[in-house]
């Protein structure tokens, strides 16, 4: 169980380093809570207009939103979490000391992440969604399952969201420049996560294709979970397999990866 | 030299810009979805609406491109070379606004103005020459005023060392608030962004006197007018907050 306890360690660093800034968390706390606001504003003006669109009344619409905000940079839906330390470290070359590491490499970028995912979630999340429950109209649940139910859903999220964002980092093996790979990461996570629109309310085609992608499993998922618009096990049976998809495709690019790399004067 | 140096990779510029292009555009996307599903949003149909995004964004994109990097403030205080930019002989504020320029933030503007061009061609209107005239009066206004609300940002992140998301708040908030109609939000959210941060004078209070519909608040008809005097006084506003930042400033240094 040692290695255990030394990815127990790694994840408790993840989340203590992100505690440090606390003055950048609170200003982080007021931005989402700002954007909730704008955006409740136009699901609303929406929502009137076309009332159950997606099959969401406005409470629920308007609990989508603030659940958005709350889950924003906790799964770093627009990118910025472990993976730019990762792309940073590939291109200076300092992958080379971490592949020397007694450790796994993806399991320890994991475990850092996953602490960094938890720090936000309650440093940065909790807050928002308690302002929004507090002044707007929301379809919370009053039962404990629910809310339990939920925190399954969100653990799963944070693993699909590593795994896309560790793909994404494993490039700068190859391009070694990460910006473009970075804006890539950002506009399909905020534009497939649904934090644009719910991806339920995506018309056509469009929609189904946008619900059985894996960023769908990040926010659509723990939204539906937690107000009770699918089964649960249905979502995590979703999530899972792709977290493992994900995962498998992230070893054997990583398998490809550190065959490549060549340190200087070695 | 900022300039010369994004040139010097021209392929990897070019494909910033169209990224630029692209996360920016997702906006408009994102109301076109809303638009695939309904006729209007808060009583406003899409080529008011374009107008309206049209307008913010290209006047946003205006104040990013010069005063964008004020973001970076934050990280330059807290690792003090914001130092060296007090004993240099040039204007503080020239020299962040000079820091990084980047001209892929080219991006957001030619996004937003070919919305703006679209939403001209397509938006139902009675064109006079006051009205033809206040479109490019309110870009410019609305630059300057988004200008002010960057260096007013900065100011603040002097006082709060790291904070730079709190500007965030005003300027990328202020920016998509302005795409949507004021009809949408609660009234005392309007009042807050007319009378306390004046952006409703970038693109809602014009725009309606352009499109011919109720000013936000009953404001008198006048007030349509009004940018680039309330331009003027958050240029006023916002220099003396940056001269108290700066006058606070107290290095990293013990």
């Amino acid at each position: 169980m040692g290695s255990g306890r030394l990815y127990a360690a790694v994840a408790a660093g993840g989340f203590r380093r992100y505690a440090t800034y606390r003055a950048a968390t609170l200003a982080g706390v007021f931005t989402n809570t700002v954007f909730g606001v704008i955006l409740v504003y136009t699901y609303l003006a929406l929502w009137d207009e076309k009332p159950h669109l997606g099959g969401y009344d406005q409470a629920q619409a308007v609990t989508y939103v603030w659940l958005g905000q709350c889950l924003y940079s906790t799964l770093a839906i627009q990118g910025g979490g472990a993976e730019k330390d990762l792309m940073d470290r590939i291109r200076t070359g300092e992958i080379a000391v971490d592949l020397y590491r007694p450790a796994d490499l993806q399991l320890w970028w994991l475990a850092s992440d996953l602490g960094r995912s938890l720090f936000q979630l309650l440093g940065r999340g909790v807050i928002p969604f308690t302002f929004g429950a507090l002044f707007f109209p929301m379809a919370l649940p009053t039962d404990v399952t629910s809310w339990a139910a939920l925190l399954v859903a969100l653990l799963l999220a944070m693993v699909v969201s590593f795994g896309i964002r560790y793909l994404a980092a494993l490039s700068a093996f190859w391009l070694l420049d990460g910006q473009g790979i970075s804006q890539a990461v950002m506009i399909l996570g905020i534009f497939c996560s649904g934090m644009v629109l719910p991806l339920n309310a995506f018309p056509g085609a469009a929609g189904d294709i946008v619900r059985a992608l894996p960023w769908a499993a990040q926010l659509q998922m723990p939204a539906d979970v937690l107000m009770g618009e699918t089964d649960p096990l249905g979502a995590y049976a979703f999530q899972a397999t792709w977290a493992v998809v994900l995962l498998a495709a992230g070893r054997l690019l990583q398998q490809a990866a550190t065959r490549r790399v060549v340190v200087q004067g070695g | 030299m900022w300039i010369r140096s994004a040139m010097t990779y021209r392929t990897s510029f070019v494909v910033t810009v169209f990224g630029n292009l692209a996360v920016t555009g997702l906006d408009f996307v994102g109301i076109l979805l809303m638009f695939s599903q309904v006729d209007s949003l808060g009583g406003w149909r899409l080529p008011e609406i374009a107008f309206l995004y049209g307008l913010s964004v290209t006047a946003f994109g205006i104040a990013d491109l010069v005063l964008g990097s004020m973001d970076v403030l934050g990280s330059r205080i807290r690792d003090g070379s914001f130092d060296t930019l007090l004993v240099r002989p040039a204007p503080v504020l020239a020299q962040i606004g000079a820091d990084h320029f980047a001209l892929r933030r080219l991006g957001r503007i030619t996004q937003g103005a070919v919305v703006l061009v679209w939403a001209l061609a397509t938006v139902d209107v009675d064109w006079s020459a006051a009205k033809v005239l206040l479109v490019p009066v309110m870009v410019i206004s609305g630059a300057v005023i988004f200008s002010a609300v960057f260096v007013a940002g900065a100011a603040f992140q002097i006082f709060a060392q790291d904070a730079s998301e709190v500007q965030n708040a005003f300027t990328y908030g202020g920016t998509t608030l302005l795409q949507y109609p004021p009809t949408v939000f609660g009234k005392d959210f309007v009042r807050g962004v007319t009378f306390m941060l004046p952006l409703a004078f970038v693109n809602w209070v014009p725009a309606s006197y352009v499109l011919g519909r109720p000013y936000p608040l009953a404001l008198p008809e006048w007030a349509a007018f009004a940018p680039p005097l309330v331009a003027a006084v958050c240029c006023a506003l916002a220099g003396l907050a940056w001269r108290a930042g700066l006058g606070s400033y107290r290095s990293t240094g013990s």
